[in-house]
């Protein structure tokens, strides 16, 4: 079976060890996590993290099955890039003068459609939301004029076919009240 | 420490958090405990030291013990297994046996102390991250750092440990909420919306499962210790029964059926029996309940019964699909599942298929069983050793196994007739498992013969644990099966790195002597015609009893399914 990306999603109580719980599970079966995204989901109290890996389906199930499993995970899944519509954010932080020497580096930044976030004297930090390869592309095309330093947020997905979470919570809450 | 006066006829009770942990394990129905003592952990004791009269602790003589102990108290008696240890090296010691309970399914509530939760994180004596370094090999962990979390974390705890598919759970409370005050209530806990314990009986499912039983013409069933666990063990009989269904168990299923039923075919796996293996490629439509699919099971899965539908009943969806591809899943309590199938399922015999299994015993029988329980060699056999057993006692015994060798003979060997008699490590292989774990099995049933057969390498593991025999007088028979050798090592070594004997070779010490020492009564056995009378001997001593039985140095056990091998290339030599 092939390798493919697949993005988890893993709703989880608000518990102090769930993530190290959440990452064992990757780590022992030597799935490199390719980035990781967590915050509190519409429900307080369950936080959702985004987990992408590229992996057999097969494979991607079983860790899905371990991961729901844990006591403390309310509920496990994963999609294909398809089923999915997901986002990065990323940070670029390059010096004033690049863009103020009138040279191509506005334009890029213009065709990007980058925001710039914070103008100093020594240096400008711009911000551009995409997929990986939009944020990448927008890196590549700077790279000439010197980037002082870069980050990319892990990616966060909102899936097409599932269930809503308070659907599922819901249900879930009327098994113990039985 | 000052003892706080407990309030009585009030709801709640102003108490210490180590107070609380006594009286949450009380009000859980516990009344045994097995731990080790230390600084971390001094309040509890201190706390226990009140309720002697209502809860009982074992000293063992290391923490491992004291896990394996609680292993051994569990699965002899279906009951949570508790066991209590300081921080740093006291709550590593318990990892082998909270491992060990993980994978064989094993409900263990086990109370580490910790430092002060100012301390923590500050490398602090004895400090060590047990709740980050047992998360692996836990069902659940809790870090308690205020006395008012305790009552409720042990609820959750023994809730967690014992429903669904049961594992060990492991509560570490820092020394301050050990010291702190609370008002104490406890209730037991009722569930929780992120824990479906044990998943809704899809009755399409059952239907599905039926219509395949059904139309079956060589169907066969692969038992687990899912029918104990669930008590499904009348149940279960009822399935087979109804349609006349071959079926073969895997170790930890092991007495869940009585080894004279005439649908018993025997041992499933790498040493299992002949018929079971060999025909699981043959079947049409393979039933496994309560069971895993563990590679020393299934051999190959590549070239596993990969001719027959398969139909799984378990109560952990995580297992289903995970090692071999189902066709019917049934997720559920066994007890509950078998109940709906049996109802759905025909009245059957299958002669002609289960006469398949008996042929084939037939032959293992004659090409290897007869010479292990009846050998023409001067060299005695581990399997004439419980071959004795079985004559001279009524075959209700616990049989408590160590890993390697004997314990694959005892498996294959031993006769039982009731439920929950076997216990062993399976899922771990743990060495040292049996000496504490009979300990734990003949407190939790006193009522019980039980007897452990240890090898020669894995009794030196715990050997330590004589001193808790000794110390609590526990009428536990020993039988160490002594071939001076590693012997499941050296097996492999002969057989697949060309005989060379790599650090497989055992000088022993005079275990005589040292047993002798722990007060309990020994005897040695080194020649065939003594074997009978020490055997009755040891059977009907009212203490504990220590034999010891020099066997063939260089016996092998077979069959053998090796490494990669399929089921069906099994080995009769």
């Amino acid at each position: 079976m092939e390798k493919k990306r697949f993005t988890i999603s893993v709703f989880t109580e608000d518990v102090v060890g769930i993530l190290n719980r959440v990452s064992i599970i990757f780590t022992r079966r030597k799935i490199n996590v390719e980035s990781i995204a967590a915050s509190e989901s519409e429900i307080k109290k369950i936080y959702r993290y985004t987990i992408v890996i590229t992996e057999t389906e097969n494979q991607v199930k079983k860790v899905v099955g371990q991961l729901e499993k844990q006591v403390e995970v309310v509920k496990a899944v994963f999609h294909p890039d398809e089923e999915i519509v997901h986002q990065e954010i990323a940070l670029y932080k390059v010096k004033t003068g690049v863009l103020t020497s009138g040279g191509n580096a506005e334009k890029i930044v213009r065709s990007h459609n980058a925001r710039v976030l914070s103008v100093e004297t020594e240096f400008t930090v711009l911000e551009k939301t995409g997929h990986k390869e939009e944020t990448q592309q927008l890196f590549d095309d700077l790279k000439p004029f010197g980037i002082l330093e870069f980050v990319r947020s892990g990616r966060v997905a909102i899936t097409k076919p599932m269930k809503t979470l308070s659907s599922i919570v819901e249900q879930l809450e009327k098994l113990v009240k039985n | 420490m000052g003892k706080i006066a407990i309030k009585t006829k009030t709801e709640q009770q102003v108490m210490t958090g180590s107070q609380a942990v006594v009286h949450s394990l009380i009000a859980e129905g516990v009344d045994l405990i097995f731990g080790y003592p230390g600084g971390a952990i001094m309040p509890v004791y201190d706390a226990l030291y009140d309720v002697e009269d209502k809860l009982t602790h074992i000293l063992t003589r290391h923490e491992q013990g004291a896990t394996h102990a609680a292993q051994g108290f569990a699965r002899a008696t279906g009951k949570v297994g508790v066991c209590l240890a300081t921080s740093g090296p006291g709550a590593t010691n318990l990892i082998t046996g909270i491992a060990d309970a993980q994978i064989d399914s094993t409900p263990l509530v086990c109370i580490t102390g910790q430092v002060s939760s100012n301390l923590l994180g500050t490398d602090a004596f004895q400090e060590t991250d047990i709740i980050g370094i047992s998360m692996p090999v836990t069902k659940w962990n809790f870090q308690v750092t205020r006395a008012e979390e305790i009552p409720f974390a042990l609820a959750k705890a023994f809730y967690i440990a014992r429903t669904g598919r049961p594992g060990p759970v492991l509560i570490d409370i820092t020394k301050d909420a050990q010291f702190e005050n609370l008002d104490f209530d406890y209730k037991t806990f009722n569930g929780m919306r992120s824990y479906v314990p044990t998943p809704k009986l899809n009755l399409t499912k059952v239907a599905e499962a039926a219509g395949l039983i059904n139309s079956a013409k060589k169907p066969f069933v692969l038992f687990g210790q899912g029918v104990l666990l669930a008590e499904a063990e009348k149940e279960f009989k009822a399935f087979i029964e109804k349609a006349g269904l071959p079926s073969a168990w895997t170790i930890m299923g092991l007495s869940a059926l009585d080894s004279g039923h005439n649908l018993n075919v025997g041992m499933l796996g790498m040493h299992g029996n002949y018929a079971p293996n060999k025909l699981t490629n043959k079947c049409d439509v393979l039933i496994a309940v309560g069971m895993r699919f563990d590679d020393r099971v299934t051999g190959d899965l590549s070239r596993y019964a990969r001719q027959a539908k398969v139909i799984h009943l378990e109560i952990d969806p995580a297992e289903i699909d995970k090692n071999v591809k189902t066709d019917v899943a049934i997720l559920g309590n066994a007890k509950e599942s078998l109940s709906a199938l049996t109802e759905l399922i025909n009245e059957n015999e299958h002669k002609d298929w289960l006469a398949k299994f008996r042929d084939l015993e037939k032959e293992e029988f004659n090409k290897v069983i007869n010479e292990e329980l009846n050998p023409k060699s001067e060299l005695m056999t581990m399997g004439e050793v419980m071959n004795k057993i079985n004559l001279h006692s009524d075959q209700k015994n616990i049989i408590v196994t160590d890993v390697g060798q004997h314990q694959m003979v005892a498996c294959r060997y031993a006769k039982f007739k009731k439920t929950r008699s076997l216990i062993t490590s399976g899922g771990l292989g743990t060495m040292g498992f049996c000496l504490p774990a009979a300990i734990g099995a003949k407190m939790g049933r006193p009522d019980a013969q039980v007897i452990g057969i240890i090898g020669d390498g894995g009794f030196q593991m715990t050997i330590q644990e004589l001193g808790t025999i000794f110390q609590f007088k526990t009428a536990v028979k020993i039988v160490v099966l002594n071939n001076e050798f590693l012997g499941m090592v050296r097996q492999w070594q002969e057989l697949f790195f060309e005989k060379r004997y790599a650090a497989t070779t055992m000088v022993n010490p005079n275990f005589q002597t040292i047993v002798k020492g722990y007060g309990i009564k020994t005897k040695k056995v080194e020649k065939r015609e003594n074997l009978e009378e020490a055997v009755k001997e040891m059977l009907t001593h009212e203490g504990s009893y220590f034999l010891e039985v020099m066997v063939g140095k260089e016996n092998n056990v077979f069959p053998m399914i090796a490494t990669g091998a399929s089921v069906s290339e099994i080995r009769l030599k």
